[in-house]
Parts: structure tokens; sequence; C-alpha cells
């Protein structure tokens, strides 16, 4: 945390970009009355690295690689999103195996993800014992997808066309053991989030968001269900293997930081359900399915609920081996505007936890966003780029 | 100056029987305790992940002495993930420049070894090598917990052998 600077009548706390509580660059500008935040900024960017436009000059079976490294944490969802994408402009139809193991990964990927989460965001309240405990247990489902994929985060489950690896009945033992395993762990955990006073005291009444202002604000995922909006893609548009095994939507009307808790610890066990349903009953069949190299003209949108929220992906085709243009709306960046209007009133001890409480990733959000109003569109050269960057860059104290 | 050549003038200026004991005292310390401070400069978070893993009860880099910190001030080594983006590079500098002498930088990741898959794109200046010098490589995309112990862990072997050597 960088050191307090006064500018005529605002305090601002500045944060970051390198800083302790969050492992990923961003940086935040606080205004403090006190104690009391009045006002919030957010920038961010750092983690830009132009994937949008490299996806255009490499072909569909090298980008499948490149956006499953968009975020290393929701690695499989990406790859997936954009796999399903090029099979429907494609017109291929995937074997039901390959979805359900798609789809099973999707989960164990879910699970990763809110196991994660919950202890970053334990360890920003300053619960170090919780982080512990479930890293220590997350552990048992990162085995669990070496064990199908060979690789603890980065999985490349997907081809176009169907995945690379099939489940075999001792991998299929070896997950179901460790489901029960975390299905106890996970009991434990929400018990802890919902009883434990000293935690509740950080948790409970804090960054309340009504139904009505997330829907205005565009939060996505869990942070939207937590407050009370029945928003999930895996429901609205079953994607994979959802049609075929539903989830069931985990709803929490309380809108504040213990009811995203909750949401995310009992979207776990909804995650443990659907993986012991699919593994009683997978399909038989083929793993994967020809696909052509060059994909027909055409342009497709696909979304996908990511374990953040929904994920969009735009791929536009124009008849060669390489898209013409790939688009990704990730879940971080529809969350931000939540953080930045929920800040205003709570004391800076809560910010960590407030912005822990989205569950954000930057490596996914650090993408460009344009709001065009009607006749605003414009066109600028590389040149025109770099001076409006110099002359933005030029009035802000913190960058060097 | 890379933090080899300081070691090694200091060595040569400092010729006494305490100089030499006292340096072979700062070793042993730094050995046994070094302090790491973690930046991304435009990972996907895979490797960090596995750094915040390796940190955690199973694999517990804790036990042989390690501490993540928060300050660069009190580092010693720098562990940097994923390529560096031309948004990150300054930060990066300004981060290494705030460490005190010796330093280290430790590498994670394909990426941060070359850019690895981003290589090529407009925002990407490449590896961390590009900008800093590096003392030790971890490939994986993204490397193991156990390879980043065992990285973090040669380098201090290293540390320890040109002691005994000097």
């Amino acid at each position: 945390m960088e050191s307090e600077i006064k500018t005529d009548n605002r305090f601002v706390v500045p944060i970051g970009p390198q800083h302790p509580a969050l492992k990923e660059p961003g940086h935040f500008e606080f205004d403090v009355d006190g104690e009391v935040v009045t006002g919030a900024s957010i920038r961010l960017g750092f983690v830009h690295r132009g994937i949008e436009k490299l996806a255009e000059q490499r072909n569909y079976i090298q980008d499948l690689y490149l956006f499953e490294r968009i975020c290393g944490i929701c690695s499989h969802i990406h790859a997936t999103a954009f796999a399903v994408a090029v099979e429907k402009l494609a017109g291929v139809v995937v074997p039901p195996r390959a979805q359900a193991i798609r789809t099973i990964v999707a989960e164990l990927e879910r699970i990763h993800s809110h196991m994660l989460w919950l202890g970053v965001a334990a360890h920003e309240g300053g619960f170090d014992t919780l982080f512990m405990y479930s890293w220590r247990d997350r552990e048992t489902v990162m085995d669990l997808l070496e064990t199908i994929a060979g690789n603890r985060v980065n999985y490349s489950a997907n081809l176009i066309g169907g995945v690379k690896f099939d489940i075999d009945d001792s991998q299929r033992d070896a997950i179901l053991r460790g489901i029960d395993f975390l299905d106890q762990r996970a009991r434990y955990y929400l018990k802890v989030v919902e009883s434990d006073e000293t935690f509740l005291g950080r948790t409970r009444g804090v960054g309340k968001m009504t139904r009505g202002e997330a829907e205005i604000l565009g939060a996505v995922g869990p942070t939207a269900r937590a407050s009370g909006v029945a928003r999930d893609v895996r429901l609205e548009a079953p994607y994979i293997g959802y049609a075929d095994y539903p989830v069931v939507l985990v709803l929490d009307d309380r809108g504040d930081l213990e009811a995203r808790f909750s949401v995310r610890i009992l979207e776990l066990f909804e995650s443990f359900r659907l993986i012991r349903e699919i593994l009683s009953r997978m399909p038989k069949g083929e793993l994967s399915t020809r696909v052509p190299r060059r994909i027909p003209e055409g342009e497709i949108v696909l979304r996908v609920e990511a374990p953040r929220g929904e994920l969009y992906y735009y791929v536009k085709s124009n008849g060669s081996e390489m898209p013409e243009r790939v688009k990704v709306r990730t879940p971080s960046l529809c969350n931000w505007a939540s953080v930045a209007s929920l800040a205003v009133g709570h004391k800076l001890a809560d910010m960590p936890m407030l912005l822990a409480g989205i569950d954000p990733c930057f490596s996914c959000n650090d993408r460009l966003v344009t709001l065009r109003r009607q006749d605003t569109a414009q066109t600028m050269t590389w040149e025109d780029l770099r001076q409006y960057g110099i002359q933005y860059y030029r009035g802000k104290r913190v960058c060097p | 100056m890379s933090a080899m050549e300081h070691e090694r003038t200091v060595d040569v200026e400092c010729p006494t029987v305490w100089q030499k004991a006292l340096m072979a005292l700062k070793t042993w310390a730094r050995v046994n305790s070094p302090w790491v401070i973690h930046f991304n400069s435009g990972s996907c978070n895979g490797c960090d992940i596995e750094i915040l893993a390796t940190l955690t009860p199973r694999y517990d880099l804790e036990r042989i002495g390690v501490k993540l910190q928060g300050s660069p001030r009190h580092a010693d080594i720098l562990i940097c993930t994923g390529p560096v983006t031309r948004q990150a590079r300054e930060r990066l500098l300004r981060t290494y420049a705030q460490m005190p002498e010796p330093k280290f930088v430790v590498a994670v990741g394909s990426c941060g070894l070359s850019g690895g898959v981003f290589h090529g794109s407009y925002n990407i200046v490449g590896g961390i090598d590009e900008v800093l010098p590096v003392d030790a490589y971890i490939p994986g995309c993204p490397p193991r917990p156990e390879a980043i112990i065992y990285g973090v862990a040669t380098l201090l072997e290293s540390l320890k052998n040109k002691q005994e050597k000097g």
C-alpha cells in the first residue's frame, strides 16, 4: 500500500497496483472522510495483453489454447465457450459423452474456484485459519483435476469438436471419494461463515445491495444471486451438458457479504450433486468428432456461466482458418460497477472484503470496453492513441 | 549492478577474517529466511494461484523459512509471474528499485520466461528478463508447486555454494 497523499479538500488513499491484499495488479483510489469512504475510483488495465487481437492472427486450434490462458482460475470455461461457439459455426454435433466430460470438468473448476475464493476472502477479513483450511481442502479437487487432465491449472480438456480425455472407472471412483470428503468440509465452512461471531461482524449487513441495485448495476453470477436476482446461464440458455443435467438455482435475498459467502458455499453442494448425477449416468460413445480447419462464414454469440458469472463470447468467422473477430466480456468486469457504488459509506477497513466479495479476477477483466452513444464512433491511429495515453496519464499523480 | 557482482566486489575488497565471518553470517541468515514479494506483471493467474498454493498447508514453503512479504522494501526475492505488459513495466521496475540489495529475481511460468502464448502481442514487452536481470527461471504452464519450491531452493543453494567457494 502506498502512502497517503493530501490534495485540496479530498483525502485520497491510493492502493496498488502492487499491494499485499490482492495478488493481481489493480489500482484503486478511495476518497475518505476520517474512516468513511466517500468516493471510489478503479483503474484497471495492467494485465491487458491484447488477446482479442492476437486471436485474429492465429488459427482456431491455436486460439483455443490462447483463450484458455485469459484466466488461470476459470481456464476451462473460456476454452469451452470458444470451442462451443466454433462448433456451432461449423455445424458439428459433439458426442454426448464429450459434453458430459466438459460439464464434469466445468463443475470441478467451479468447486476449485469457489474454494479458492473462500480462502482469499477469509484472508481479506483477517481470518487466516479459514484461508489455510479451505486451501488445504482445495488440494483435493486439484488432485482430481490432475488425475483426469494431467495438469493442475490449465487442464486443456477441450478440442474443437470434443474432449481430449476420457474418465475411466478408477477416475470416477476417485472423483466420488474426493467429492464426499469436500461435501463434509463444505458443511463445516457453511457452519463457520454463518455462525462465527467475529467473522459475522465483518460480513453481516456489509456491502448490502438490493435486488433493484444489482439489476441496475448489471451484477452477474453469485454476486447477483446473493441479491436475489435469478440469473444463471446454465438454466437460461443451457449449453454443453446442462440441458441433460439441470442445475438448481441457489438464491439469497439478503444481498450482503454474508449472503455472498453462503451462496457460493451452497453452490458447492449443487456442483457436488451435479457431478454425482453425471457420473451415475454417463453417456457412452465417442469423445470427439471431426471439425474442418476452415470454419464457414458466420457470426455467433455464446454465453456460458463461469464461476464468477456470465461469460460472453462473440466469434465472427470469414470462412478462413482464423477468426475475423472475437470479443470476450468477462463476469468480473460486469461486477466492478457494484463495488464502486457499494464502497461509498463504508469504512476503509471494509474495502478489501468488499473487493473480494465480487471475486474479482483482473486477468479476466483487463480488456477494452467502449460505450458508444449514438454517433460517437471515432477512428484513432496508433500515434493518436499514444498521444491520448500521454495526455491521459499526465494529470494522474500515481503514475510515473 | 546485479546482486552477484555486488557480492563479488565486497569479497575482494574485504579480505579480513572478521569481514569474511560477517559475510558468512549474512549469507547464513539470508539463505535461511528469504522474504519474497510477488509481482504479477500480466499473468493469467495460473502461476499466482500456484505460488499461493506453495504457501498453504500441503506444500508450506514457510517451513524452509520463506515468507511472503507485502512491501518490496522488506523483500529479498522478487517472484514475477506473467509476460510484462506495457502498463505493468514501469511498476515492475519501480518495485525492483525499491528492494534492498542484494536482491534476486525469480521468473515463474512460461510467460515469464519468454512471453509464452502471448508472444507477439502489441501490449507485451516480452519475458521478465527483457526488463530485469533474472536469477532463476521456473518453467511450466503453470509450474507445479513442487517446481516452484525446487526453483527457490535451488536459488538458495547456489547462494550457499557461492559463499563456500568465496
